[in-house]
């Protein structure tokens, strides 16, 4: 056994930090450590520096312009990239609508879609989540009525992420009311200019406009946009579910966000409480241990194997401790958590903060990551998972 | 990265649970709990036929210069099995610190009985104030001519009462807690002015205090420099809690699997428990827990075999903590979810239960390492 990364993956982890040194804009590195909301710009810009260098698409075959990387390689610029305070990338276009593609899409949809996901033509959302249907997801009731060459849509999907950025839906839809719950499902791509859709704000909690619903009423979609079979859609949605569950550890970003959380401590001069100090050691062991779990089941899929619900506990056990962590990081601040300084969050602010640069984003940013065990299968869904596939119950 | 075993793992891996497989089942086990020793002469005897004893050991010394991940295999098997023998204590603890300090004549004279099996050795480290601090020794050894006079009192010493020798930590000088001054002594049982009280523990594996009365060592059987055996008594139970995070999963992995079991057959309200969305959740979380703590037990020995340094001793600290608390949340979870039969002294589950909760007692608890690896935050 050997738990150290091979003399080709250390070399390849140096390479990534030079690129990140070079190439990474230090004031969106900034707002990322400090909590601060990004805006649409910022995104792109990172997506293009990726795009330049070949390492946008990580997760596609290199065919399609992707890297080609092993799961290892993944892991390894992903870790990297959070250290170094890099976006999360928006994954709805390039790690979740555009493998569904890959795999499902037709020739001309791979020829169409995937260039304009890799050059930033296209901003993606995800239609899935309805006020209906949440964690029962196959229950959703948006219709799509075939009319000639089109889908005629009618309905409403919610938690839409970033919806306001986008110029492009992939939903699924009910083609089939007669067929059984998961049989009758389409997954269609709209383009959000499409006469009949609207898109209205919801503010969480934390005061940010995350996320939307979507309003579809007689909304015309071209048959051509129809990936796969029409009434396979859930086959589509339940891959693209597999990809979106892998990534969620977080490793990386847990690791950098436990990082700043000691460095705020030292600032406030509280790493001498030995209470606070016992907490921050309880989320730095069981990160290790998540960490080593994750390095286990990377090198099983880098041996051939397939990750199944293993991924699942990763998933839940990545949650809770970026929650933790950013409970503690809120915690550290004290007091000064609690103004609500909107315009020290934005992408614009360049004034001096009232407090402590690192003071205004932590709580809000606590109160967003609530969303982690919620969304892509909330932790309660991936414990009837494992029930069900690891335990057989 | 590679977390594969290797072909001669694996066979050791079958050897192992071939072996308790044949001799350890609940009744046998019973049976050696009651006898005499507590345990098995025979299987002990199995273990050194096999070549078991001498896997911690280096081949330059006649042993099978086994890793960290060799023992863990085997301490996981010994764990499945709740097995009452002290390899542990006597081949991984003791054995290392008489490989790690012994002179050339001391391993001539001890190491190849020990490899045998015909010796077994047991380390005597704690006192009632000590509560896992290895520094804090209040048993002194004053000079007299040729050695040494050993007085004072040690607390459950595991194997103990069937040792041939024992390895006895006390204080040359300085204070109670100085990290200067402390030596190890190795003591023959039946000396003078030493006796033992023996009782068995209560999660199975006998046990002995000592009583130390001016017992008189000689200068050949002080192990290593006088007064500078702390290192190496840290260096030793790092290497000793990588082998009992192993023992604790095989356990762990017993509980959960006579827990699912149990989950599926047990009816109620007219069908199978483990139907119940309540107790899937919890079953889920002791497989979680168990998941987690796997990786720190590899972790642990991985890393259990190396060179002293601070990250051996972060990581070593971590893995005890990770599966100390494992252990109790999956020995808890998995007497509740049994119900009352899990509480019986005639279930098997109810003695692994008993075993992964107090393992916390030994080689520190979790408050212990979190609290030493709190310490270690500040030279991150």
């Amino acid at each position: 056994m050997d738990i150290n990364y091979s003399a080709e993956e250390l070399a390849f982890r140096d390479q990534v930090r030079e690129f990140l040194r070079a190439e990474l804009p230090a004031d969106i590195a900034e707002r990322v450590r400090l909590g601060k909301h990004l805006s649409k710009n910022d995104h792109q810009r990172w997506q293009r520096i990726l795009n330049t260098r070949g390492w946008y698409a990580a997760n596609w075959p290199v065919e399609f312009g992707g890297t080609g990387w092993s799961v290892v390689h993944k892991h390894i610029f992903e870790e990297e990239c959070a250290a170094f305070g890099a976006p999360r990338l928006i994954s709805f276009g390039v790690n979740m609508v555009a493998p569904v593609i890959i795999k499902f899409g037709s020739a001309e949809q791979k020829a169409y879609y995937l260039p304009r996901i890799l050059d930033g033509s296209d901003w993606w959302c995800q239609g899935y989540s309805e006020p209906g249907a949440g964690s029962d997801l196959s229950s959703l009731k948006t219709r799509g009525v075939r009319e000639g060459d089109h889908y005629v849509v009618n309905g409403q999907k919610t938690w839409t992420t970033l919806g306001q950025h986008a110029n492009k839906i992939f939903c699924l839809v009910r083609t089939d009311p007669q067929a059984q719950q998961q049989r009758g499902i389409s997954f269609l791509l709209i383009d959000m200019a499409t006469p009949g859709i609207s898109v209205r704000p919801i503010i969480t909690l934390d005061g940010e406009h995350e996320v939307n619903e979507v309003f579809f009423d007689n909304v015309r979609v071209p048959v051509a946009n129809l990936v796969g079979e029409a009434n396979q859609g859930w086959t589509c949605a339940k891959y693209l579910l597999s990809h979106e569950r892998t990534g969620q550890a977080g490793i990386g970003i847990s690791k950098a966000a436990l990082a700043h959380l000691k460095q705020v401590a030292a600032r406030e001069g509280r790493l001498d409480d030995p209470l606070l100090r016992a907490q921050i050691a309880e989320v730095e062991m069981q990160l290790m241990a998540i960490e080593v779990s994750t390095l286990r089941i990377l090198a099983a899929a880098q041996a051939g194997g397939v990750p199944g619900a293993e991924s699942s506990i990763l998933k839940i056990k990545g949650s809770e401790i970026r929650q933790a962590i950013s409970h503690l990081l809120r915690k550290v601040i004290g007091p000064c958590a609690l103004p609500f300084l909107e315009d020290e969050l934005d992408p614009a602010f360049a004034g001096a903060p009232l407090h402590a640069d690192y003071a205004a984003g932590p709580a809000s940013q606590y109160l967003n990551l609530r969303k982690l065990s919620i969304y892509g299968g909330s932790n309660e869904i991936q414990k009837n998972i494992i029930a069900k596939m690891i335990l057989d119950l | 990265m590679d977390f594969k075993l290797t072909e001669e793992q694996q066979m050791l891996q079958d050897t192992v649970a071939r072996l308790v497989r044949d001799s350890y089942g609940f009744e046998q086990r019973e049976h050696f709990y009651r006898s005499e020793p507590g345990f098995s002469r025979e299987f002990w005897q199995q273990l050194g036929e096999l070549g078991l004893c001498g896997m911690p050991f280096s081949e330059a010394h006649g042993g099978f210069g086994g890793s960290g991940v060799d023992n863990m295999l085997i301490m996981t098997e010994l764990g499945r099995g709740l097995c009452l023998e002290p390899y542990l204590q006597s081949q991984i603890h003791a054995g290392g610190l008489l490989q790690q300090l012994g002179s050339v004549e001391q391993l001539e004279r001890l190491l190849p009985v020990l490899i045998s099996g015909e010796l077994q050795l047991a380390v005597a480290l704690e006192e009632r104030q000590s509560h896992y601090q290895l520094l804090d020794v209040q048993t002194r050894a004053e000079r007299v001519d040729g050695g040494w006079e050993l007085s004072g009192r040690k607390v459950v010493v595991i194997g103990g009462h069937s040792a041939g020798m024992l390895l006895v930590s006390a204080r040359t000088r300085g204070e109670a807690r100085d990290e200067q001054g402390i030596s190890l002594f190795l003591v023959d049982p039946q000396a003078e002015g030493l006796s033992r009280k023996v009782y068995p523990t209560i999660d199975g594996p006998k046990a002995c205090d000592l009583f130390l009365e001016r017992v008189l060592v000689r200068d050949t059987d002080l192990l290593g420099e006088p007064g500078q055996a702390l290192a190496a008594l840290r260096y030793q139970q790092g290497r000793a809690i990588a082998a009992q995070c192993a023992e604790a999963i095989g356990s762990m992995q017993e509980a959960c699997q006579l827990t699912l079991d149990y989950l599926k057959t047990r009816q109620q309200f007219g069908k199978p428990i483990g139907k119940f969305q309540a107790l899937q959740h919890r079953m889920v979380d002791m497989r979680t827990e168990l998941e987690l703590a796997t990786s720190m037990a590899i972790l642990a020995a991985c890393v259990a075999d190396q060179a002293d340094s601070l990250e051996r001793s972060r990581r070593l600290a971590a893995a005890k903590f990770i599966v100390t608390r494992a252990a109790r949340f999956i020995a808890e979870q998995a007497i509740q979810l049994h119900g009352g039969i899990g509480m019986t002294w005639e279930y098997n589950l109810a003695h692994h239960a008993k075993r992964l909760v107090m393992l916390s007692h030994q080689l520190g608890d979790d408050d212990h390492h979190l609290s030493a690896y709190a310490e270690l935050l500040h030279s991150a």
